[in-house]
Parts: structure tokens; C-alpha cells; sequence
């Protein structure tokens, strides 16, 4: 298991799940958990994935997102999950 | 598992309230490179320094993409340059050739700063340091980021008043032999009493004698995340303000904490320390006077500012402590002017004078730092004021020290202008009368009753 927490901020628009699901999939990221809320008007999803069968590396799905997100006009971000259980976890 | 709201929680800190890793730096000693000739000493360093430190940059930059956090600078500390040359220096100009060769590495290796042009005289000074010592203006004016320290004074030896009256004249040398770039060497050069071993921060890095072979230390910072969150508990009682300010700082450290575990993995190199300072940039909101104002007073200088301030180390410090496994360095808050917008705006506004600011130092880490004095001062009123800060650190048993910028060809109301994460800074006036009979003295002054505890 290699948890990674891709987060997805923006402009709420239809196929936005749809797009980023699709390229996990393609590169071979399972999802674990999907959450999503507006804030403000805005689109906030968080997905927690492991990319330990994953076909490409970190910095590679990283990039690749990123793009995806400026494709469809939002913010993805990909990071690894142990800065969140350091932070909010004893 | 992870919810959405600590996901949003972090990344919120990190976007908009510059919540970063201020500093991944590697201490590497130097005690196996010293060589009775001075060219074979420069080649071993510039090796040493080169090998050791080859891949911190690229570490730092995959971490940065890992987890989305900014490093911000990465940076090299290296054993008291005094202790490693004194076998084959004979000249401060043969001291200079290896602050050339730090930099060279430095640049070799793409860390922004280097430091440890140091020297550990709290008692006294060999032939070696005075060399050093008179060496470090020519050896800052000629490289580029090579930082220098002097530790003046410690609890348990008292102050050399010798140093300290020679380090006012060299303080005045430095900003005289970069009058032109309104004395901007001095940024580089800070005098310490108790000076810490395993400290991140520049200027006054240098890798203690007493550490391993190498090191990490990873220097955190977060005064916009405190700011925010005091701002969120405005009106309420000391007991929720303290609980906020503890909790915070446990965030902040943690991520230092994950940094510094992680660069210590990947580049191979034991972890020292975390150190848990807050450190303020001339960015909006990213100041720690700003967060004295936001616990209620309206401007940092205000009656109450040494209370409050001393309320907010101590809780960075018990939020942080729990939060990482080794915590050393300076950790505490900075109080630098030139750096923190919200400390200019309260020396503008007359709210703040270099006798409050020194009374602040009392209760927090560092000491006057970063502040630019008229360029006629004289060196004994410098050496004064230093002399003033090693008491204080002397007698509280801590670690203070002194950063000042006598502005040469600048007066009171003049302004002077670094760049960058230094910004500017008014000229604050000082006390006009004399010290000088006091320093010429000469000796030291002995330790303080409480340090003889054997």
C-alpha cells in the first residue's frame, strides 16, 4: 500500500471525477476513498489512492494530473499521505 | 483515514498562509580536513563539502514535490572555520582563501548560503581566531555566501569584553567595506553568547565540535499559520489563546519533523534536529509582529509586548516539543526588523525603540537582529550594545546575539534597502552617550554565581 492524496480544487463543471477516475484507471492507481464538498462556491474533492501497482512513478502522475487539471481548468494536486498524518495525527 | 477537512486544513497553510520548511541544513565537519598546507586544507574542504552535500539540492526539491511543502532554502554548516584553519593559516588573508573555497562549494552544490566562518572566544581568543576575526571583512565582501558568527560570551565563561570591543571595530569594518551596497555585508555576520551547536539558521550556522561526522537539521517556520489562527480566537480568554497557539505550533513542527526524517533517509545523513523558530519574511502576513498586534496590542512596542511575546515563545515551544523527537537549534521566536514587515511598521510609527526590542530579547530566541544603526556610530557604542545582549543571554542562560547594520553615510529617518527575504529597514536612533571607557577595559568579565553548579 502507498497512500497518496490527490486533491482537486476549482470551478464546479460537469465530467471532473469522471476525467481524473479515467486517468487513474488508465494508470493503473486504484482509488480507496472519493469526498467531495463546495467551499465558497468552489469544487473541493479529495481522493486517497495507492499508487504501489501503479504503471508510472510519483513525479510522473504528479505532472501528468497537473496538466489534467489545467485541461479542465482546476487545481489537482498530488501528495504523499504522510503529511497529513503528521499533522493531524498523534 | 484522512478527512477532506484536514486535507483542506494543510494545504490552506501552505497556500495561503506560508506555512513552509524555512531551511534543510547539512552540518559537516571539517576536524579531518585540517592540513598544515593551506592549499591541500582548501582542496580537502572544497571536496568534503561538494561530496557530502552533492544531492541536497535535488533531495530537497523531490521532497518539496512529494508532499507539496516549500523548502525554501537549502544550506551548508561546517565546523568553526577558526578550529580547522589555525594549523595552516597565517594571515587573515590565508583565513579569506577558505571562506573563497566555501563558496566555490557552495555554489558547486547550488545551496544558498554557507556557514561556519566562525569562531568560539567566549573565554579567549588563540592567535587563530583574532585572524579570523580580523579576516571577516574582506573574506564577506569577497564571496557571496559565506556567513560568519562569533561567539562572544557563555554562561558558564562569562564575556570576553576583549572580543567584544574588537568585534565592534571589525562590525563597522564590515559595513564600511560595503558602504556602497548600504552595508549589506553585515547581514552575513552575527555575534552570539551561548551560541547553539546544531542551529539551522543563518547567519549563525556552524556545525559544533561536539557533533557527528554529518548532519541534518531542518529550521521550520510559521508565523502566518499562528497569526491566522490567534485571528480566529480574537477576545477570548489567555487559556484558548495559549491552546491555539500550542496546537498550531504542533502542526508546523510535524511537518519539519517528516522533512527532516525524510532528507535524513534519502541522502543518507543522520538527523540532528528540528528547530522551531518563527521566522518572519517581509511577506504579507508571514510576520511575528503581526501576531503580537493580533493578541491585541496595536503595535509590537506596546506596553505588554514583552509579556506577550514571552506567552508566545513559550507556547510555540510546548506545542512544538511534543511534536518533533530532537528540538535544538535557536528555536523560538525572531525578532528581527528588516525582516518583518509588521516590526517596520512599529518602528515607523515610533512604537518601538532598540531598548524595547532588547528588553524583548529577554523572553525570546535571538536577539537584536537585523538592525540598521546610523553609519556614525562608534565602535565602542557597538560594542556596548553587543555587550549589553551577551549579559542578558549570560545571566538568563541562553542564547542571544546581535545582527547590526551601522549604515554608513545614513542617519536617522534614512532607510536602507536589501531585497529579497531581508527587505528594508529604518534607521533606528541609539543612544548617544559614551561606553568607551567601559570597553577599553579590556578582559573579561566573569561568569554570572548561578553558573557553578558542580
Amino acid at each position: 500500500m502507498n497512500k497518496t492524496i490527490i486533491t482537486v480544487v476549482g470551478k464546479d463543471t460537469v465530467g471532473i471525477i469522471a476525467k481524473v477516475c479515467t486517468y487513474l484507471a488508465d494508470s493503473g492507481v486504484n482509488v480507496l476513498d472519493i469526498s467531495q464538498t463546495i467551499v465558497s462556491g468552489y469544487f473541493n474533492m479529495m481522493m486517497i489512492v495507492d499508487t504501489a501497482d501503479a504503471a508510472k512513478n510519483f513525479a510522473t502522475i504528479s505532472d501528468e494530473l497537473d496538466q489534467l487539471g489545467e485541461s479542465i481548468g482546476v487545481v489537482i494536486k498530488c501528495q504523499k499521505e504522510e503529511i497529513f498524518q503528521m499533522m493531524h495525527r498523534i | 483515514m484522512i478527512n477532506i477537512g484536514e486535507v483542506l486544513e494543510t494545504n490552506e497553510m501552505v497556500e495561503k498562509e506560508n506555512l513552509d520548511v524555512r531551511t534543510i541544513t547539512i552540518g559537516i565537519s571539517l576536524l579531518d580536513c585540517i592540513d598544515s598546507d593551506l592549499q591541500k586544507l582548501n582542496e580537502k574542504i572544497y571536496n568534503k563539502i561538494t561530496t557530502v552535500a552533492k544531492n541536497l539540492v535535488k533531495v530537497g526539491n523531490e521532497i518539496e514535490s512529494n508532499y507539496c511543502i516549500p523548502i525554501v532554502n537549502k544550506r551548508i554548516s561546517v565546523t568553526p572555520i577558526a578550529l580547522v584553519g589555525g594549523a595552516a593559516c597565517k594571515s587573515p588573508e590565508d583565513f579569506a582563501t577558505i571562506a573563497d573555497t566555501m563558496d566555490r562549494a557552495a555554489k558547486q552544490v547550488g545551496v544558498n548560503l554557507i556557514g561556519g566562518y566562525s569562531a568560539l572566544v567566549s573565554k579567549g581568543m588563540t592567535k587563530a581566531d583574532e585572524m579570523l576575526i580580523r579576516s571577516i571583512p574582506i573574506a564577506l565582501h569577497r564571496t557571496e555566501r559565506v556567513c560568519s558568527s562569533v561567539n562572544l560570551a557563555s554562561t558558564k565563561t562569562g564575556i570576553n569584553m576583549d572580543a567584544v570591543k574588537l568585534m565592534g571595530e571589525i562590525i563597522l569594518e564590515v559595513a564600511e567595506i560595503s558602504k556602497d551596497n548600504d552595508s549589506a555585508d553585515c547581514m552575513k555576520l552575527v555575534v552570539f553568547c551561548n551560541a547553539p551547536d546544531d542551529n539551522p539558521f543563518m547567519a549563525g550556522a556552524f556545525h559544533g565540535v561536539t557533533e557527528t561526522d554529518a548532519v541534518i537539521n531542518v529550521g521550520v517556520s510559521g508565523p502566518g499559520v499562528v497569526l491566522r489562527a490567534v485571528e480566529k480566537v480574537k477576545g477570548e480568554s489567555f487559556e484558548v489563546l495559549c491552546e491555539t497557539i500550542k496546537k498550531t505550533a504542533f502542526k508546523v513542527t510535524r511537518v519539519g519533523q517528516l522533512v527532516a526524517k525524510e532528507a535524513s533517509r534519502m541522502l543518507n545523513i543522520p538527523f540532528g534536529i528540528v528547530d522551531l523558530s518563527l521566522a518572519p519574511t517581509p511577506a504579507v502576513g508571514d510576520s511575528v509582529a503581526d501576531i503580537l498586534c493580533s493578541i491585541g496590542l496595536e503595535y509590537a512596542g506596546a506596553p505588554g509586548t514583552t509579556a506577550a511575546l514571552a506567552m508566545l515563545n513559550d507556547q510555540v515551544k510546548k506545542g512544538g516539543v511534543m511534536a518533533s523527537s530532537y528540538v535544538g537549534g535557536l528555536s523560538g521566536a525572531f525578532i528581527p526588523v528588516s525582516e518583518d514587515q509588521g516590526m517596520i511598521n512599529a518602528v515607523e510609527a515610533g512604537a518601538i525603540n532598540l531598548e524595547k526590542l532588547e528588553a524583548m530579547t529577554c523572553v525570546c530566541s535571538v536577539g537584536l537582529d537585523m538592525i540598521a544603526i546610523p553609519g556614525d556610530t562608534p565602535a565602542t557604542t557597538i560594542s556596548g550594545m553587543i555587550a549589553d545582549e551577551m549579559a542578558l543571554g549570560m545571566v538568563n542562560q541562553k542564547t542571544t546575539a546581535a545582527r547590526l547594520i551601522p549604515a554608513i553615510g545614513k542617519k536617522v529617518g534614512d532607510q536602507v534597502e536589501f531585497g529579497g527575504l531581508f527587505g528594508y529597514a529604518p534607521i533606528m536612533p541609539v543612544n548617544p552617550f559614551s561606553c568607551a571607557d567601559f570597553i577599553n577595559r579590556g578582559g573579561r568579565i566573569p561568569a554570572p554565581i548561578h553558573s557553578f553548579k558542580n
